[in-house]
């Protein structure tokens, strides 16, 4: 019980920090088209997460593995289950990520073109999409007792699940476009400041309505009104929403940004809060629901791989956190010359 | 079509296509951070040029190895859902394992190599390729492992229904994952080795950047003078796991129908599986096989029709593509052994060179067929003895796989075209003359602004 629940909230851990990492680079992507207006606005803000993106793609891939082991009847329902929308997510990041690579290589605007629309495409599209997944989750979907889904791509479609698309969107167009005011300076850094100032406000009201709709959508109250203690996931996220803007008036980039990671790490951990024990719901029958305790590995798994993580992923965080402080600093045009760069 | 067939494709195709530049990946990173460790020992400015120009090489073929992989990580969840449940307990931490052990390493030192130029000292730097080159080599640790564990179960027991882990150690050290391992990697250095000393020829054939060229090709030619014997030990290594554990795909890789003392090697066969023989049979040599898989000429060996027409694995594919892995194996110590002995006098080596550039798609075949050989070869099981490919498969509507595999064929159709014409392109254009210092730079900078 108590491994299986640890390995819960890792599972939910690992999503909430790919989000917030892998997040403003989702953003950036969104943003690419409206902010970068010259040739040098878009290396610029294809080399603010040059450096980072990879890495940070890496949480997504360790979130599924550890799907995979912890809880492998949840790996293979709601992976099958989710099918069409999931290779929609694949291949948006495939394409995403050969295009920072390809884009520079050859000195022709037809073929930049090409990457600066599957940049554009590979960034939306999975933010959308990962967000219409997880307020799916948070609701539940119709599984059966054999673990099929009785639907298609457009059960997800529902108001609840694209009302998720569209907050993680803005959640992450925001967290992008704090990402450039640190590494960026002059127009291209003003224009990313004004952009987070007007994001702001839809980004609050989605907020809101999200945690409303929650109310008549999802069960997910249920554990916030047996352990009030709880709400103060909420209030984080919403603290981070008002450190936002604070630190947007004063031009305190990184600490803005701090707060956006926050609103993400807690907007996740909400519903994470509000699954638990529940991993994959069915709306059809309790029974049918896929949860922390019914779904697990073995005791020996889940004991070997928190040994793994315990050792390793600090190592992970500690060389991670070392290389977000090497490049935090402002991209210059010095590092655009380098032969290596995108 | 149904979705077992279409599933099988789809794997196959993604997985064929991510092989095509893993091998590059986990080759070049070592010869990469070698050439910059010489570099920084040395002050010879040539190997950071080699450094640089095998690099942007090495960086356009990491990106589409990174994408490409991603798909199969879930891939065993959406197209593999009943093997995923059923194995998930072991191959599922294996998996997991070498994202937090090997991905994270490699993603994000690479972000720091190809960006920390002037931010780290040279010694740094050159420290920051060695754990890519590290995070690279540890995920081929544990997805072979994975993968030897589907081709030999071991450590686990059978409950509720599923495989559950009992032992750790025997699963990562058994016999099967450390020769699968050693020869996969090594067989990845022959074909960067290949790359490199391929490439090289293609300028020194031109007379161009003759001392940059002379000297990379020589790096290439040792590292792949080594690792063709190595595959080649360990092929012979390979076989004999292989004898002992899946009795069926050895008699398929020899097309050895009848169970024999003595049994042979024969240089040339067509098997004729409606007929349960070998059509055709030419150079015999009897006893060698007994010899090289049992070191004992007159052991007996298991032929094909002592197993029920349902467990024998696809005859023909599976000799055809061993035959044709061993033969290039035996052509590459060839060729790096001529290089050797011409190692002083490449430019008087015409044909050698020109024979080189040719050379270079073969390791990708070899390794291909090396693929072909193992994943057929366990066929039609997904894990050997214990659950059939056709019961892994998902629950899910043939119209889904369809359109993926569709999507995928014309996904990395353009991807690879594009990759890989980047890569000669580049490999073409040769090394940038001079690498300015950071004081022309500057003034470059300042001009463009
Ligand atoms: C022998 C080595 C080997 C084999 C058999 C495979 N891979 Fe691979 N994989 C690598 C060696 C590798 C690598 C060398 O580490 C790559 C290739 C290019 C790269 O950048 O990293 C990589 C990349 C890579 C990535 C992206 C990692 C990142 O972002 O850094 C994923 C998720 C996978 N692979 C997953 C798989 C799965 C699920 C496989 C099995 C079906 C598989 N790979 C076969
Ligand atoms: C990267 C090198 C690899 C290549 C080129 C490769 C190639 C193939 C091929 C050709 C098939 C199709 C066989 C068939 O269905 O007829 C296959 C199937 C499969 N392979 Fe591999 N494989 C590779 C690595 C792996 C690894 C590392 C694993 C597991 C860790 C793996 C697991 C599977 C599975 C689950 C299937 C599907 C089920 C099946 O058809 O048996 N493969 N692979
Ligand atoms: C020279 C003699 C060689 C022998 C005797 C040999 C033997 C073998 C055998 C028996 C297998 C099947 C192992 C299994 O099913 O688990 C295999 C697989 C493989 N071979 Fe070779 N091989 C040779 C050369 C090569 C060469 C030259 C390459 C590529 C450069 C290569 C690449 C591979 C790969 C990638 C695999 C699949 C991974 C694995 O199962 O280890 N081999 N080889």
């Amino acid at each position: 019980m108590v491994l299986q629940s640890i390995w819960f909230f890792l599972w939910g851990l690992l999503w909430a920090v790919f989000f917030m990492t892998d997040g403003f680079d989702f953003g950036i992507g969104t943003l690419y088209p409206i902010l970068g207006k010259t040739e040098e606005d878009k290396r610029m803000m294809i080399n603010a997460k040059g450096p980072l993106w990879d890495g940070n793609q890496v949480w997504l891939i360790t979130a599924g593995g550890v799907t995979f082991a912890a809880f492998p009847l949840v790996y293979s329902v709601m992976f099958s289950s989710l099918y069409t929308a999931l290779m929609l997510i694949l291949f948006a990041l495939i394409i995403r990520g050969v295009s920072f690579e390809f884009r520079g290589k050859i000195d022709d605007p037809r073929w930049r073109k090409i990457w600066d629309t599957t940049i554009f495409l590979g960034s939306f599209l999975p933010a959308l999409l990962f967000g219409v997944a997880f307020a799916n989750i948070f609701q539940g979907l119709p599984i059966d007792r054999n673990g099929l889904l009785q639907g298609n791509l457009l059960t997800l479609l529902n108001p609840y699940g694209l009302l998720g698309g569209v907050l993680f969107v803005a959640l992450f167009t925001m967290h992008g476009a704090l990402w450039l005011c640190i590494r960026t300076e002059g127009s291209l850094q003003a224009r990313a400041a004004a952009t987070a100032r007007k994001i702001w406000p839809v980004e609050l009201g989605l907020a809101v309505v999200f945690l409303v709709a929650s109310w008549f959508a999802t069960s997910l109250y249920g554990n916030y009104l047996a352990y009030p203690a709880l709400f103060l996931v909420i209030l984080a996220a919403v603290a981070g929403l008002l450190g936002i803007r604070i630190f947007l008036a004063k031009e305190a980039y990184v600490k803005a940004w701090f707060s956006s990671a926050a609103t993400i790490v807690g907007a996740t951990f909400f519903g994470v809060v509000g699954l638990f024990p529940n991993l994959f719901p069915s709306t059809l029958r309790d029974t049918y629901s896929l949860t922390a305790f019914n779904a697990s590995s073995s005791p020996l798994t889940l004991k070997i791989m928190l040994i793994v993580v315990l050792l390793f992923l600090p190592a992970v965080i500690a060389y991670q956190i070392w290389a977000y402080t090497k490049f935090s600093d402002k991209v210059t045009l010095t590092d655009l010359l380098d032969d290596h760069a995108y | 079509m149904d979705v077992l067939l279409l599933s099988r494709l789809q794997f196959a195709a993604t997985t064929m296509f991510h092989f095509l530049f893993v091998p590059l990946t986990l080759g070049l990173s070592v010869l990469v951070a070698w050439m910059e460790t010489r570099y920084v020992r040395t002050g010879d400015e040539t190997y950071l040029r080699m450094t640089k120009f095998w690099g942007k090489l090495f960086l356009i073929n990491f990106a589409v190895g990174v994408v490409t992989g991603i798909t199969l990580e879930f891939q065993f969840g959406t197209n593999w859902s009943r093997y995923s449940a059923y194995v998930g307990d072991i191959f599922g931490s294996l998996l997991a394992i070498e994202a937090t052990i090997a991905f994270f390493l490699e993603s994000t030192f690479i972000g720091v190599w190809v960006f920390g130029w002037k931010k780290l000292s040279k010694k740094a730097h050159a420290r920051v390729a060695w754990l890519v080159a590290l995070g690279s080599n540890f995920s081929a640790v544990w997805i072979l492992v994975a993968n030897a564990w589907m081709q030999n179960p071991v450590g686990f027991t059978m409950r509720d229904g599923r495989a559950e882990l009992v032992d750790f150690a025997q699963v990562v050290f058994q016999k099967f994952a450390i020769v699968k391992f050693i020869h996969t990697v090594s067989a990845a250095y022959v074909l960067a080795a290949f790359v490199v000393m391929g490439v090289s020829a293609y300028h020194l054939l031109k007379k161009q950047h003759i001392e940059f060229f002379t000297k990379s090709f020589r790096t290439g030619l040792g590292f792949g003078l080594i690792f063709s014997l190595v595959v080649f030990i360990l092929g012979d290594l390979n076989g004999v796991v292989v004898a002992e554990k899946q009795p069926t795909k050895l008699a398929a890789m020899e097309s050895l129908w009848e169970t024999t003392t003595r049994a042979p090697v024969v240089l040339f066969t067509w098997p004729d599986p409606e007929n349960e023989r070998n059509a055709i049979e030419i150079g015999t040599i009897p006893g060698l096989l007994s010899f090289l898989v049992k070191h004992d000429v007159n052991a007996e060996i298991p032929g094909l029709k002592d197993f029920p027409k349902e467990d024998r694995p696809p005859v023909l594919i599976v000799s055809y593509a061993f035959k044709g892995m061993v033969g290039l194996g035996v052509m590459f110590i060839l060729l790096t052994g001529i290089g050797w002995f011409r190692r002083n006098k490449l430019l008087d080596s015409q044909l050698f060179l020109k024979i080189m550039v040719l050379a270079i798609p073969l390791p990708y075949l070899a390794i291909q067929l090396g693929w072909l050989v193992t994943e057929l070869g366990r066929q039609p099981w997904i894990v050997y003895g214990l659950m059939r490919t056709s019961e892994a498969v998902s629950p899910i509507a043939t119209i889904q796989v369809f359109t993926t595999l569709f999507g995928f064929i014309l996904l990395y159709g353009l991807l690879g075209a594009s990759g890989f014409y980047l890569i000669v392109k580049n490999a073409k254009k040769g090394p940038k003359e001079e690498e300015r210092g950071d004081t022309t730079d500057i003034a470059a900078a300042e001009a463009v602004a």
